[in-house]
């Protein structure tokens, strides 16, 4: 006759195993997270990627002022009034000539995507994989019927004076345009604006 | 008893050393009939244990900090003794180390290693390949010339083709909201200690696998199943003495020719050492014209060849997945190519100039004409793969040899 303390109760086995499996996964992943986190920006790392101010008072039109924000090319480019002129023609060669994607904030959702259409500010990193294109505003510089824009040389993709995306191009959506604000008429605010300061 | 013996067998009674010896080298019988193609396995160890080597050394003069990195690499190729030497075997090395993992490959593809029972055999061997491609590419980054930061900056955003989180998967990969000392920074470490360690498990599972397999040969048949009086394969000979005399001899030519190629040419017109990382990395320039080292360039051209972000990642990713699930395409009775039918060395044909044609394209800067012949290419390369278990099944092959040829 056998005792009761000999017989095994497998099922009872079977629970404590998947118990113990559970408690054991939940701590590694727990433990996973001090790993992952670890690869995110520091604190440090962000302080640096603060807002930056301009100075735009001795900018001449057609000239591009790169400054550097978090690292990125930030582009200010002075538009003339025959730049502004070739955006409306563009509507049909463009992926998104409306700015429908989110790749701007609310007050550069407009055809020349920027405050004031004289200044356009874009963040100068293609869209595609990370390249910073060319500013080319000759007319015809990059093929017979260019109208002045920008030219990524890694991957051939093509934007408009506005940074808006051609078709048929690598890049899937239009230059990116930071949250900025004017201080005054000679000072911009890279990286936040009136609704606060841009995340990553 | 000399003192030798005793030693040994002082050791044999706490360790399984004569066991191993004789299970690995002197009772392990490879087929007698391997042929130039079989040298590339030890080439890759030899290749391998020279980057680890020189590898340590260069880690004791470099500095992984974006504002003194390429000075870094100044100092070792000016100032530290026969430290041009060191980096020079470490750079030629690295590509040494794709060519013969290429035609490593190249020989799995016509004699058919990958087929059963070596499926495993092969997929190991291709971790180690994605491995040693992370592996290349984090060191590209080190020197931190303009190439390394660009080819970084493109290399990581791709993952922001990832639909919802590719945006924070690349800060967090980065480190940073753009390249930088942060990431150049995770990048050696991954370089140093991370990527060799998996390298090293891989490729001891990889000898594993082949040792309680079998290699496969020329022929492409099965050398155990005709066996002497001692059980030993009649086909086969001990790997010790023969096969390690005969790499031994391979070594002594391989050594020959990476010693020219590194004290004539280590930079190879600018293949193996891109003239634009001479150039300090600058975060606010792109080079004109950028492209990878030669041995991605195969993949970089398929990215390009398709003019849509999205698709053209997933189409690099899938000419990798497809060499993953080579053995289950296949469908051929026979193993090697010299008893597969005329379709099968149509389409290795095919593969090999596509693959070579992807690989000079991916050097060319973007042209109407590079991206129309790169498109032709990919096709050529993912048509390979998918009509394989076709002309595989249906082609009619010349019949296998009972022993193998000589």
């Amino acid at each position: 006759m056998e005792k009761e303390e000999d017989v095994i109760d497998i099922a009872r086995r079977c629970f404590l195993r998947r118990a113990t499996t559970v408690v054991g996964g939940v701590g590694i992943a727990a433990a996973a997270v001090p790993f992952v986190s670890y690869w995110l920006p520091s604190v440090d790392t962000e302080a640096l990627a603060a807002p930056v101010t301009v100075n735009i008072s001795t900018l001449q039109p057609t000239q591009q002022l790169t400054v550097p924000w978090r690292g990125q090319p930030i582009w200010i480019i002075r538009r003339t009034e025959e730049m502004l002129a070739t955006l409306p023609q563009l509507t049909a060669q463009l992926r998104d000539p409306d700015s429908l994607e989110d790749q701007q904030p609310l007050y550069a959702k407009n055809i020349h995507r920027s405050i004031k259409p004289e200044y356009y500010i874009a963040i100068g990193v293609c869209t595609h994989l990370g390249c910073i294109p060319n500013y080319r505003p000759d007319v015809g510089g990059i093929s017979p019927d260019w109208l002045g824009g920008f030219y990524c040389p890694c991957h051939g993709s093509r934007y408009d004076l506005a940074g808006r995306v051609y078709k048929g191009v690598p890049a899937p959506l239009n230059l990116k345009i930071p949250r900025h604000m004017y201080l005054n008429d000679q000072e911009i605010v890279i990286g936040q604006d009136q609704e606060g300061v841009e995340g990553t | 008893m000399t003192i030798r013996h005793s030693f040994l067998n002082w050791i044999s009674a706490r360790f399984p050393i004569r066991e191993f010896t004789k299970k690995h080298l002197t009772g392990y019988y490879a087929p007698r009939n391997f042929n130039f193609w079989y040298y590339f396995g030890f080439f890759s160890l030899l290749v391998l244990f020279n980057q680890i080597i020189t590898g340590i050394w260069l880690a004791m003069e470099y500095t992984p900090v974006s504002d003194s990195a390429f000075a870094s690499i100044q100092h070792i190729m000016r100032d530290v003794r026969y430290g041009w030497l060191l980096r020079l075997m470490h750079t030629t090395g690295a590509s040494a180390f794709f060519i013969v993992i290429y035609l490593h490959m190249y020989r799995a593809l016509i004699y058919g290693s990958y087929k059963k029972p070596r499926e495993l055999l092969w997929l190991i061997g291709m971790l180690i390949y994605m491995t040693l491609l992370l592996e290349a590419f984090t060191g590209y980054v080190l020197p931190w010339g303009q190439m390394s930061y660009w080819g970084a900056a493109v290399i990581t955003s791709l993952a922001s083709a990832i639909p919802i989180i590719g945006k924070f998967i690349v800060v967090w990969l980065r480190g940073d909201f753009t390249v930088s000392t942060v990431t150049l920074h995770r990048f050696f470490s991954l370089h140093v200690i991370a990527v060799p360690l998996i390298l090293f498990v891989l490729v001891f599972l990889h000898l594993v696998a082949l040792h309680y397999v079998g290699s496969n040969n020329p022929d492409g048949i099965d050398i155990k199943e005709k066996k002497d009086a001692h059980g030993h394969p009649l086909d086969g000979i001990p790997f010790h003495p023969y096969y390690t005399v005969k790499d031994l001899m391979g070594a002594v030519v391989f050594l020959i020719i990476f010693s020219i190629v590194l004290f004539f040419a280590p930079k190879m017109g600018g293949y193996f050492l891109e003239p634009d990382n001479d150039i300090p990395a600058n975060a606010l320039q792109t080079p004109s014209h950028i492209a990878p080292v030669w041995y991605m360039t195969p993949f970089y051209a398929i990215l390009r060849a398709i003019p849509n972000k999205f698709l053209g990642l997933i189409a690099m990713a899938s000419a990798i997945a497809f060499m993953f699930v080579l053995p289950w395409l296949d469908r051929s009775k026979v193993r090697s190519i010299r008893y597969k039918g005329i379709y099968s060395k149509i389409a290795i044909a095919v593969f090999v100039v596509s693959f070579i044609g992807l690989g000079y394209l991916g050097l060319q800067p973007v042209s109407p004409l590079h991206s129309t012949l790169a498109q032709l290419f990919t096709t050529g390369y993912f048509l390979f793969f998918l009509t394989m278990p076709f002309y595989t099944a249906y082609e009619k092959d010349k019949p296998i040899p009972d022993r193998v040829t000589p």
